[in-house]
């Protein structure tokens, strides 16, 4: 059966009002979730909240064990779901660089807009500053576009790097955020003893 | 109910493994649609594309980065399922802001240790690195960490690893942003 519009089971411009429509829930679910708050966003790098961990790590282990059960069930094609490539040393220097930006910003781009959308001007500025970011690194492509397409994998997945079964990865996946769930509770627990306020609006 | 509220004075937000299985449905409802996951960068992305194609074409077309971009056959990068997407994100975190009483007048929140123009000066350079790196990532958070892994890209799960990892190797250098 699936995935729907790469097998042309929905066509035309449905496609556009879908991605209005699941836009609107992931903005929903951000915002919901408390990421319109960078201070909370930021705890996670410090102890006193770690939504951040939770939220994404549940989201992740509930999107890989489904694609694993749709595929199981003969629901989804998972050949013609879309892995993103790899490229080594360029994708690894955008996750530091990232890092860095996130501990310094407080959002990330996905959780800036539902920051703008209920009136945050920091919000604003890193979203300002998100589009300088690009529009720099679209001017300079000359100077590294060797570097860019260097270290190139191809769609390769987790699995087959470790010369593991995905169903084995998506396993060690749940038991990590398990794991982590339990650790980063009783941090909180700890740090948030000598704060008078761990959560933000 | 209003008792209640009075009480509790903190801010108002959904549980977060609740909000953590409801984002996984989404994702994995996004991926059996689409046969791809969710994005943010992208929109930012095409919109700039769009803007030096229309104000400087020749330029646009000159560098490689901007011309990956430009669809051939003549139709704007706007028309693209990530453009719309992000206006729902935008859209679907003012619902829930208005939801739940979080949409007000424009505002700068910091922790009090630092000025706002702190925080701003801070915002605009996070956004920066982020616009970066994410273009080296092949994604941000939700396009290349989340979905990416999700999907088990191999590069996805390199993209959540280091940006995670080094926001704590560098959290202490920053602590009087945000503690």
């Amino acid at each position: 059966m699936g995935p729907l519009i790469p097998q042309g089971i929905i066509t035309g411009q449905w496609d556009f009002v879908i991605a209005l429509l699941i836009g609107t829930a992931f903005g929903f679910l951000l915002e919901s979730s408390g990421f319109s708050s960078s201070r909370n966003i930021a705890g996670v790098f410090y102890g006193y909240n770690f939504v951040v961990l939770r939220v994404f790590f549940t989201a992740m282990i509930v999107a890989m064990v489904g694609l694993l059960y749709f595929n199981y069930l003969g629901w989804i094609e998972l050949d013609m779901v879309f892995v993103l490539p790899t490229y080594l040393a360029p994708m690894i220097l955008g996750g530091f660089i990232m890092g860095l930006g996130f501990v310094i910003g407080g959002f990330c781009p996905g959780t800036s807009y539902t920051a703008c959308a209920i009136g945050k001007l920091d919000g604003f500025a890193f979203l300002g500053g998100f589009i300088i970011g690009v529009f720099i690194f679209a001017e300079a492509f000359p100077l590294f576009e060797n570097f860019y397409y260097s270290g190139y994998m191809g769609n390769i997945t987790i699995g087959e790097v470790f010369s593991v079964s995905n169903e084995l990865v998506t396993f060690i996946f749940v038991i990590m955020a398990i794991v982590a769930f339990y650790v980063t509770w009783l941090i909180e627990k700890k740090v948030r003893k000598n704060r008078t306020e761990s959560k933000f609006e | 109910m209003k008792k209640n509220s009075n009480i509790n004075k903190g801010p108002r937000y959904i549980n977060p493994y609740f909000g953590g299985v409801l984002l996984g449905l989404l994702l994995l409802a996004t991926f059996y649609i689409a046969g791809r996951g969710l994005s943010a960068s992208g929109a930012v992305k095409l919109s700039i594309v769009a803007i030096v194609d229309k104000i400087a074409p020749a330029h646009a077309e000159g560098n490689a980065y901007y011309d990956k971009f430009i669809p051939t056959d003549g139709s704007s990068p706007l028309f693209n399922w990530l453009i719309f997407g992000a206006i729902g994100t935008f859209f679907g975190g003012m619902l829930s802001g208005g939801i739940y009483g979080r949409l007000k007048k424009l505002r700068i929140e910091h922790s009090p240790n630092i000025t706002g123009t702190t925080r701003m000066i801070a915002a605009v350079v996070g956004g920066m690195l982020f616009g970066i790196g994410s273009q080296f990532g092949r994604g941000c958070s939700s396009g290349a960490a989340l979905s990416g892994t999700a999907s088990l890209s191999f590069g996805g799960l390199l993209v959540m690893v280091f940006m995670f990892g080094i926001g704590y190797v560098f959290a202490y250098f920053f602590r009087k942003l945000w503690i």
